[in-house]
């Protein structure tokens, strides 16, 4: 690597060419504040647009300041970051930016959770020399999973940069110019009303709470008050590798046994697990892909857990709506077996239940309200929380989190494997499937459990597992991007694929949209994946098909997989979207 | 015109505007048109013609400045597969005309030197990227390109050689920040007209990645010229440092206005008195703004320097693309920063924070100083505040969009504290000397605030008064005073 000279602060430095000020400086022990910048290169994130200006410094011979976070070092360069002139321009900047920010920080949804707001700590604002008209942008509230607050944009455009390079939705960009340009949808329109997918990545890196997810904690309060309904919860496979972080456990730590404690405690009747679902999921989605392989159906077929990236291939794709499993997501299967086999069970009519769900992502909460997954105009889940709402009602209902004796899932639809659990990652779903396939396929047992050759980071992978001579060639994305790829590949007949995980976010839902903000800290996800092969490892059972509960499930109510009955309960059907 | 003044200006962009039809491609070859490009398609290699554009010193007439032989080099110089040129044809100042004059009056003449551009930087598409606001100019452009192919002179194998070379038009939206090179290239490619960090410079990554040269339609309008009179030539017009010469739209509160196309070095003196006949009505000379909305104002006190690149910015003011507009004695400066304000403001593109919201807080100040609502502390903030959108915006609109201010606050002071220690007298008053006592004033007041008997001297309740000036247009004898 070639390396360049340059100097910080009048001090000599010999730094890899193609470092960035901003890295040079840190290495210099400097810290320069930035707000707009977020560059992950490892996850295809670079937003190096250099918009907010609070990270300028001088370079000798520049008559203008340079952005930090942008500029890279060359030969020679002379840096100088604490200029009178540089530190003033930066407060200016931050000031400006604050002078048009409403201040609500005290109720505002990101309070001790923003950027904007750590800064104007760091810089230590007291003051704020500029006062002048704001922005009034109407909020926009039409989806069930994203809340849009223009005020509160400062024009990172991290945003769009995950919307339209990242995930290649392209639903976010800049609108209007001047005092009233703000990151939108074309026209202006409603989130609702566009080919947003509702992944949530825009929620994950935006500073401030100019984007969140929909507050669906004072919905799930009331039904817990007042008592009237049988309350059940279910927890996904990321949350309890996640949720600790939310009371300063270091990221990665295992707090299932926590979390269902503090569920009860909130006054949950029963507390289950998605993993029994994501079980279920496998039972029925190793059928499909063997029923296919039997019966010359469409190949690949794709995985379909995944709301955002269902409602991204009804959008971009709508001539191939046929590739996806038809089974629906663990989620809405839980929900549906819920109120159907459990209230049974329970001696409850469906109307007397209420479901709700602990997700990581918000994508979940616009999937929950969709009509087709619904029986006699009961909705399958009803209410959804991300991770960072239920941290928040835990923290609420002054529980202790560290502290928490640990407990476990409820019996009947709490029971779950190894297989189940991975569906948090990348790669997890396509490898449960695989476990089950090749003992559905071969009546042998496999011999070796952990499939290695499907895990990993990057955003891309492929592997081809042999099943007693049978190849089957599986292929992996996660990020919408990637999975764009891998379709345009299928449209052209260029695929040679069986099966194709897809999952919307960088990671999986470890990564997902609702999980704690990571700040741009990537190794966070790293330790929450790692977590969750962990929990997998230390399984007893770890392949679905073994999960005897599901088993139960099939022999009492269901009957065959993929049957009359598990089509009526767990199967759905994609409708075509437009690309707005 | 009188002799004298016509004999100060000098045409080299303006040559043949007005003098053909610019709608016959055979008018142009009739004065030498094309046959610069005939020349150094026969006569000289690529490298050679960078050489005698870099030896004529011509520089960027858009107001940057930059020599242009330097720019094509530094485009020739990169390795790629396909390499632009790009006309800006973006005018966007207020009051300035001078690249429409060029377009609608000589368009084959920009034609021919994007194809010399072409030739030079090794680039076989060029695009004209215009104001949609122009239409006779399209027009005429549209024309002037399906003459051109229909002659051979654009197309593959330009006069029989190897060298082939295509245009397109392409209209802008109506933003003014798409002047900037970066944010044309951005609105070329049909994203948000924004601009883009530099460097890389659009000469190492311009369209679509490529190497590309943008060059204003004065500069390539004068490149003809200079091919066949010789950069000696061209070098004998003008400043040492600044070749060649400038148009200006010369506009304002001068007896004749218009387009002026004079050597460099030039003094402003010059421009107003000779050429543009001095201050319409014979008021007082106040300033001359120049640059447009990045630039400043210029003084009696520096009307006497010949204006060139540099000179100019040494006495507070920039080129610019050439607007030029003069002030007479009734122009209330901070009136005039407010105006280039509120436009720089509505057209920053809002991308970086100085530009976006430091603007329109600049421009909230001009406001309220002038509502007298202001403060002795809102000029340090003005000042301030300025200085730093000046030095971190990210792209030239917000690094020169408070010139306006720094420059008339340095120079009008005084009318900034008139405002701010709101001393500024806002009421009309009555010359007690001349007042005969006709009562026309009290009776068209709106706001009866003029009392007084018949053939009494009349006064005006200055608390009271709205300066609307209906007592000023009425008074027979003009005794009541402006504020």
């Amino acid at each position: 690597m070639k390396t360049v000279n340059i100097k910080v602060n009048g001090r000599p430095m010999v730094v890899k060419e193609g470092t960035t000020v901003l890295k040079a400086a840190d290495a210099a022990g400097i810290k320069i504040p930035t707000l707009c910048h977020l560059d992950l290169p490892e996850y295809g994130i670079v937003n190096k647009v250099a918009s907010c200006r609070v990270c300028v410094v001088e370079v000798e011979g520049r008559p203008a300041l340079v952005p930090s976070c942008a500029e890279e070092v060359y030969e020679g360069m002379s840096i100088v970051t604490d200029s009178v002139r540089a530190i003033n321009a930066r407060r200016n900047n931050l000031e400006l930016l604050l002078s048009n920010h409403p201040f609500e920080c005290l109720t505002c949804a990101k309070n001790l959770d923003c950027e904007l707001q750590a800064l104007a700590e760091e810089l230590n604002v007291r003051d704020i020399s500029f006062k002048g008209e704001k922005m009034h942008y109407p909020l926009d509230t039409s989806s069930q999973s994203i809340v849009k607050d223009p005020n509160k944009c400062v024009m990172c455009r991290r945003c769009e940069t995950m919307c339209n390079e990242v995930q290649t939705v392209g639903v976010l960009s800049g609108l209007r110019r001047g005092f009233d340009a703000v990151v939108a949808p074309a026209f202006n329109l409603d989130m609702i009303n566009t080919s947003c997918t509702f992944c949530g990545q825009c929620v994950a890196v935006c500073p401030t709470a100019a984007l969140t997810e929909r507050n669906d904690i004072p919905r799930v309060w009331k039904r817990l008050f007042n008592k009237r309904y049988h309350m059940s919860v279910q927890v996904a496979p990321a949350v309890r590798v996640a949720i600790g972080e939310m009371f300063g456990l270091p990221a990665g730590t295992i707090s299932t046994g926590k979390l269902v404690t503090a569920l009860r405690r909130l006054g949950f009747d029963s507390v289950f697990d998605t993993n029994f679902a994501a079980d279920l999921t496998i039972m029925e989605e190793a059928r499909e892909l063997i029923h296919r392989i039997e019966h010359g159906g469409v190949m690949p077929m794709l995985t379909s857990c995944c709301p955002a990236w269902v409602k991204f291939f009804e959008h971009q794709f709508p001539d191939m709506l046929d590739i996806p499993s038809s089974c629906k997501s663990p989620q809405i299967m839980h929900g549906s077996i819920t109120k159907t086999y459990f209230a049974e069970k329970m001696n409850l009519k469906p109307s007397e239940l209420k479901t709700v769900s602990i997700m990581p992502c918000v994508a979940k909460k616009a999937e929950a309200a969709r009509p087709e997954l619904s029986h006699d105009h009961l909705q399958d889940v009803d209410y959804v929380l991300s991770t960072r709402e239920l941290g928040h009602m835990i923290k609420e209902a002054g529980i202790e989190f560290e502290n928490l004796p640990e407990s476990n899932f409820d019996n009947i639809l709490g029971e779950s494997t190894g297989a189940g659990v991975i569906f948090g990652t990348t790669g997890g779903v396509i490898e449960a499937a695989t476990r089950t396939a090749y003992e559905l396929l071969t009546g042998e047992t496999l011999p070796r459990i952990d499939f290695e050759e499907l895990r990993g980071l990057e955003g891309i992978r492929e592997a081809t597992i042999d099943i007693k001579g049978l190849k089957l060639n599986i292929g992996i994305a996660h990020g919408l991007g990637n999975a764009r790829k891998l379709l345009e590949d299928i449209r052209s007949g260029k695929s040679k694929f069986h099966a194709i995980e897809i999952m919307a976010c960088p990671g999986g839902c470890v990564g997902g949209g609702g999980q704690p903000y990571h700040h741009g800290d990537m190794s966070i996800i790293e330790a929450r994946q790692k977590a969750i092969y962990e929990i997998d490892k230390n399984s007893p059972r770890r392949k679905s098909h073994e999960n005897e509960m599901v088993l139960k499930l099939y022999e009492d109510y269901l009957g065959e997989p993929y049957g009359e009955k598990a089509h009526e309960l767990l199967h759905t059907c994609y409708k075509p979207g437009e690309r707005i | 015109m009188p002799a004298t003044e016509k004999a100060m200006q000098y045409r080299i962009a303006l040559r043949n505007c007005g003098f053909i039809n610019p709608e016959s491609i055979d008018d142009y070859i009739a004065v030498k048109g094309y046959e610069a490009l005939g020349t150094v398609l026969e006569n000289n290699t690529p490298a050679e013609v960078i050489e005698i554009v870099k030896k004529a010193n011509l520089r960027g007439r858009g107001g940057g400045g930059f020599p242009t032989g330097l720019k094509w080099q530094f485009t020739a110089r990169e390795e790629a597969d396909e390499r632009y040129i790009i006309c800006n044809a973006d005018e966007g100042d207020p009051g300035a005309f001078m690249d429409r004059s060029i377009l609608e009056g000589d368009p084959h003449s920009v034609l021919e030197a994007m194809a010399i551009a072409g030739y030079a930087i090794g680039s076989s598409k060029g695009y004209i990227y215009i104001r949609a606001e122009y239409p006779l100019a399209i027009e005429r452009l549209t024309i002037a390109i399906a003459q051109a192919k229909e002659y051979g002179l654009l197309g593959n194998n330009i006069l029989g050689t190897d060298f082939s070379f295509d245009l397109d038009l392409k209209l802008g939206a109506g933003a003014f920040v798409c002047g900037e090179e970066t944010a044309l290239i951005n609105s070329l490619e049909g994203k948000r007209g924004e601009p883009r960090k530099k460097p890389p410079f659009p000469s190492v990554s311009g369209f679509r990645g490529k190497p590309t040269s943008v060059n204003n339609v004065e500069t390539f309008a004068s490149i003809p010229a200079i091919i066949l009179k010789g950069a000696d030539w061209f070098r004998s017009v003008g400043t040492e440092g600044s070749p060649g010469t400038k148009v200006f739209a010369l506009a304002g509160k001068v007896k004749n206005v218009g387009l002026v196309e004079v050597p460099m070095g030039t003094t402003l003196r010059q421009i107003v008195f000779e050429i543009g006949g001095g201050i319409f009505e014979d008021k007082a000379f106040k300033a001359v703004q120049t640059g447009g909305p990045s630039g400043g104002v210029i003084t009696e006190s520096d009307l006497d320097t010949p204006i060139d690149y540099e000179s100019i910015k040494e006495i507070g003011s920039m080129m610019g693309s050439g607007g030029m507009i003069v002030l007479d004695e009734e122009q209330d400066m901070v009136e005039l920063c407010k105006f280039y304000l509120d436009f720089t403001q509505d057209e920053s593109c809002g991308k970086c924070t100085p530009c976006r919201i430091g603007t329109k807080r600049l421009y909230e100040i001009l406001e309220r100083l002038t509502n007298m609502e202001g403060s002795p502390e809102d000029l340090d903030i003005l000042e301030e505040l300025s200085r730093n959108v000046k030095c971190s915006s990210l792209c030239g609109l917000g690094q020169s969009a408070p010139n306006p201010i720094l420059s008339t606050i340095d120079k009008f002071r005084d009318e900034y504290e008139a405002y701010a220690y709101r001393t500024k007298k806002t009421a009309y008053t009555i010359d007690a000397d001349k007042c005969i006592g006709c009562t026309k004033c009290s009776r068209v007041c709106p706001v009866s605030c003029i009392t007084g008997t018949v053939k009494q001297a009349h006064v005006i309740d200055e608390s009271a008064c709205i300066a609307c000036g209906a007592c000023y247009d009425a008074c027979p004898v003009d005794a009541i005073m402006k504020p």
